[in-house]
């Protein structure tokens, strides 16, 4: 049945096995994505026509943006599935997210304030933008406190997953800041319809990172939920088997 | 290899912001696989006593 697939994934001991097998699958490709894009960003792309060679921040400073964005997203859904459905794996894709969101967040607003100190003439705005982007941060950060105040994890995984869940209305806020209110931000050049405008030597370096950072978190997500998985269900009789056979991790990422 | 390095007078933000980006992505490897670890030498230290229990 169409189905089966739901509860197979939801199933601890079969998504511990499947992520132990998968991690490295996003490891390694997330590695030679950000290795080509960074050549292609840093050598090959030309300076750009205003910012010179300043625009290169470009390379870092989206996928962190993007990554504390989809990143974002990915909790508040599987915090979602958790709460309907009472998914332990749910509950632990949800809670390994928020320190990597966290920090890619964080990330974010660093490269982007060395970047809007030569372009802007200053580090910091309280720009719609920016100040969405830092209440993110701070969603984050209260996600993870109040998951650290709560001893219990199953009423920490319920009670921080409602948080995720309101907070998510700040992420079409943050992409669409630039558009409904003067910013000093630019406006998207890749994720909006119709054509990115840019030329291909500095559009293929960047794609190239996006998607090596998304695999990255992939493999990130799919080992810290494995420890997840193994704090929730310390009582199961998989958890013997699944240690005994189980290598630790991938071995690197990018 | 100089003019590389200095992008075109920009070197006191690229390169930072590249640093910057570095640190947290090998922090990140280095958080996800201990806390795996953490959790699953605590998982073998539960089955041990709970063997030695039984």
């Amino acid at each position: 049945m169409a189905w089966v697939w739901f509860h197979r994934f939801g199933s601890p001991p079969h998504f511990y096995r499947l992520a132990t097998r998968l991690a490295p699958w996003f490891a390694w490709p997330a590695a030679l994505l950000c290795l080509a894009g960074l050549v292609g960003g840093l050598v090959l792309a030309p300076p750009d026509y205003q910012q010179g060679d300043g625009f290169r921040i470009i390379y870092v400073h989206a996928p962190a943006a993007w990554l504390s964005l989809m990143v974002y997203v990915v909790m508040a859904a599987s915090a979602a599935v958790g709460l309907i459905w009472r998914m332990t794996v749910a509950y632990s894709v949800a809670a390994s997210c928020a320190p990597i969101g966290a920090s890619f967040t964080a990330l974010a607003l660093a490269t982007g304030m060395l970047w809007g100190r030569p372009m802007w003439g200053t580090y910091w705005e309280w720009d719609p933008r920016l100040t969405s982007e830092l209440l993110l941060l701070f969603l984050y950060l209260g996600y993870m406190g109040l998951r650290n105040a709560i001893d219990d994890v199953g009423r920490a995984d319920r009670a921080s997953a409602l948080l995720a869940i309101v907070g998510v209305v700040n992420v079409p806020i943050i992409h669409y800041s630039v558009i409904w209110w003067n910013s000093l931000h630019q406006a998207p050049s890749v994720m909006k319809f119709g054509r990115p405008t840019m030329p291909a030597a500095m559009l293929v370096p960047l794609l190239l990172m996006l998607a090596g950072f998304t695999a990255y978190f992939l493999a990130l997500l799919l080992t810290r939920a494995r420890g997840e998985l193994l704090r929730r269900e310390r009582n199961a009789r998989w958890i013997g088997e699944a240690l005994a056979s189980a290598p630790t991790g991938p071995g690197s990422a990018c | 290899m100089l003019r590389f390095l200095q992008m075109g007078g920009y070197a006191r933000y690229v390169w930072p912001s590249y640093a910057l980006t570095a640190l947290v992505v090998g922090l990140n490897v280095r958080w996800a696989l201990a806390s795996v670890r953490a959790a699953q030498s605590e998982a073998r230290r539960r089955l041990a006593s709970l063997k030695a229990a039984s």
